[in-house]
């Protein structure tokens, strides 16, 4: 029996007081995820936004243990942080890291990389907004062909990022661990299913999910959950399992245009009809490719 | 028990004897071997360690970073580059009061890129709130990574600790060292039970919170007072560990033959055992000439050598790496230590960068120079370069 929204404990262990901007895709993830983990959970944080709005000294926002090192080596942390537990014979506790897209696809990426090849007992979770949210709206290997962020401006020779999102699930894929999904906060009951799995999985278990970032999105932060699903029905975010090597899609975009995903949010304003043209290419590819290897896996 | 080990082989079996919990290293030439023992002590069972294969140095400390937050013995050891690819995790063990013990082979850090002797890999660490000890020969690199954990483990120390050899002079040359009995070190060294840091569910703790300024400093002031608390814990260590397994390393510094000695020289790692004979021969012509073996650089000697510095007319201070535009690390450590107590002349050797062999000649060259600053009561160059093509020392 699948896990559903009322199955949900009513106490929140990521709890009121944190200093998240409203509509934050990564506080919504981090209250879901901490439901379904609950208490018997150590989590491992690096610099990101989660660490800072979570709780500054002495304030705590987070009803677990939990670590923070540094920058880029969430993976790391995590596995160590495991391997000790073990030691200690501890070996029940679910051992998490949240890192964001830029502290997973770019700096974080050898770490994430070693320890999944070792298949670290461990959740490895990146909470996706497409650039470094934290220091600023910075493009990340995460953020989106054609994306304004503050290092990709829009200026009169160049506007926006020049190359595509950085697919970091599929070379998760390429490590072959027992499980890689992709999920969004957007779509609650299918995230729901996909946390309670890692949860009681063995090895190393990556889950990206789409975490909506209204602030550097510049995005009306009450369309958080509609931007998301505009993301999934357009392709730009594709909903899907790999697990004991085979691929399975979750849910099937309806493909609307990307325009309709692209046109509330301000980090596309300036795009052309070509550079749309670019995207709505790349989401038929991507769609394709997607598809094809979930029918030749199974 | 006697058996014929190279410094590699000690590092690890002295791992094995401190029964470490969890392992990650990465491997790096001169420090290979360390690894490769303790993967063959896992392997066969003789450890019951974690042991972490990680993709980098970076990963290896912070794993150790990781498991010692959480609550076990954690080991790692490196050089050179290693070390510098570390150098940003180092802080967190340090400011985090981790004591995580790392022996470090000495090798020059790039460019131009070398394997052998040199310590710009550790000297760099300086103000990363680890100690550091210098060790002369494998029986002392054997006893100090016990002694290491003994220190580091202290409740008024709790800090990191790096145990120092020189590249291939120690790690890859056999001696003859003393293998301590396993009952005995239990006994010295009980299983590391933290009060301070843990991470288990039963008990939330959060571990390197975001913090405001309104905090931080009271951090680096508790660091600070663990630094210069271990001052005492070192030499307690030292006495326990000589009283129970026969070997006195006297603690902070080692003085060989200063008594009335017009000038003192101050060595660090294993130029010390070559500076020993041409002491002796020294010695033997009458010449008043002595020696001082600095072992930990972190906490620094700095009333050890206000002592030594009243008792001479002039030091020489040896190093095996430059601070460049200043000197010597060691040669500016000892002068600050002992300025306002005393104003005799000191002068800074610099011999066997990027490994080349420091000879009983240069020695004699360091200490005639030295005994000429204890007679004039001058010296002509504060930085002496010895050896070097082009420069005349």
């Amino acid at each position: 029996m699948s896990l559903k929204i009322k199955d949900l404990p009513e106490e929140n262990l990521f709890t009121k007081g944190h200093t998240a901007c409203p509509g934050c895709g990564g506080a919504i993830m981090a209250k879901i995820a901490m439901k379904v983990f609950g208490k018997n959970t150590c989590a491992y944080f690096p610099a990101n936004c989660l660490l800072v709005f979570g709780g500054t000294y002495p304030l705590n926002a987070f009803k677990v243990p939990y670590l923070h090192v540094l920058f880029e080596n969430s993976a790391v942390c995590a596995a160590g942080i495991k391997r000790a537990l073990n030691k200690l014979g501890k070996e029940d506790v679910n051992v998490v890291a949240f890192a964001g897209d830029g502290g997973t696809a770019d700096i974080g990426i050898q770490a994430l990389s070693g320890a999944a090849e070792r298949n670290e007992d461990i959740i490895y979770i990146c909470y996706d907004n497409e650039a470094y949210m934290n220091t600023g709206i910075q493009r990340s290997g995460s953020t989106p062909f054609g994306a304004w962020t503050t290092t990709t401006p829009v200026g009169s020779k160049i506007a926006g990022k020049e190359r595509f999102k950085k697919d970091v699930p599929r070379i998760m894929i390429a490590h072959d661990v027992p499980y890689v999904a992709t999920a969004s906060i957007s779509y609650p009951l299918d995230l729901l299913k996909k946390l309670e799995k890692v949860k009681n999985m063995k090895g190393f278990r990556y889950l990206q999910i789409f975490a909506p970032c209204p602030t550097g999105w510049r995005l009306d932060p009450s369309k958080t959950v509609e931007i998301g699903k505009l993301a999934v029905e357009s392709g730009m975010w594709t909903l899907y399992e790999f697990e004991n090597g085979k691929m399975t899609i979750n849910k099937k975009p309806k493909m609307i245009p990307v325009r309709e995903y692209l046109k509330p949010q301000g980090r596309f304003r300036h795009l052309t009809d070509e550079q749309i043209d670019i995207l709505q290419e790349l989401v038929k590819k991507k769609w394709e490719r997607d598809l094809a290897m979930a029918e030749s896996t199974h | 028990m006697m058996r014929m080990v190279t410094g590699n082989y000690a590092v690890a079996y002295g791992a094995l004897l401190s029964r470490v919990d969890l392992i990650a290293a990465y491997p790096i030439t001169p420090q290979t071997f360390i690894v490769e023992h303790a993967s063959e002590f896992v392997n066969d069972g003789l450890l019951d360690a974690e042991f972490m294969r990680v993709e980098s140095e970076h990963s290896a400390m912070s794993a150790c970073v990781a498991a010692s937050a959480t609550g076990v013995r954690a080991f790692t050891a490196t050089a050179s580059q290693g070390l510098a690819l570390m150098h940003e995790v180092l802080f967190i063990a340090g400011a985090g009061h981790l004591p995580i013990v790392m022996p470090v082979v000495n090798r020059t850090v790039a460019s131009p890129i070398g394997i052998w002797a040199e310590h710009n890999d550790t000297m760099p660490q300086r103000d990363t709130g680890w100690m550091q000890v210098y060790c002369e020969d494998n029986q002392e690199v054997l006893d100090m990574v016990i002694q290491a954990y003994k220190i580091a483990e202290n409740k008024k120390v709790l800090l990191p600790i790096m145990v120092n050899l020189d590249a291939f002079i120690l790690s890859h040359t056999v001696e003859p060292v003393n293998f301590p009995e396993q009952s005995k070190v239990d006994k010295f060294l009980p299983r590391y039970k933290p009060e301070h840091v843990h991470l288990s569910p039963d008990d939330p703790m959060t571990v390197g919170s975001f913090a405001p300024p309104e905090y931080i400093q009271e951090v680096r002031y508790q660091t600070e007072e663990s630094m210069l608390n271990a001052k005492k814990v070192i030499q307690e260590v030292n006495d326990e560990f000589a009283k129970m397994f026969g070997r006195n390393y006297h603690g902070m510094v080692e003085e060989y033959r200063t008594e009335g000695a017009d000038a003192i020289l101050v060595t660090i790692g294993t130029v010390t055992s070559t500076a020993r004979e041409v002491i002796d021969e020294y010695r033997a012509k009458g010449k008043k000439v002595g020696l001082v073996k600095l072992r930990f650089f972190r906490p620094f000697p700095i009333e050890q050598f206000i002592d030594i510095a009243k008792r001479t007319k002039a030091i020489g201070v040896y190093d095996r790496s430059i601070s460049f535009g200043s000197g010597g690390p060691s040669f500016i450590e000892v002068k600050s230590a002992i300025y306002g107590h005393t104003s005799i002349p000191m002068i800074n050797f610099l011999a066997g960068l990027g490994g080349r062999d420091v000879m009983s000649d240069d020695i004699e060259l360091m200490l005639d120079k030295t005994l000429e600053a204890a007679k004039t009561g001058k010296v002509e160059k504060d930085v002496v370069w010895i050896g070097t093509r082009g420069v005349t020392p």
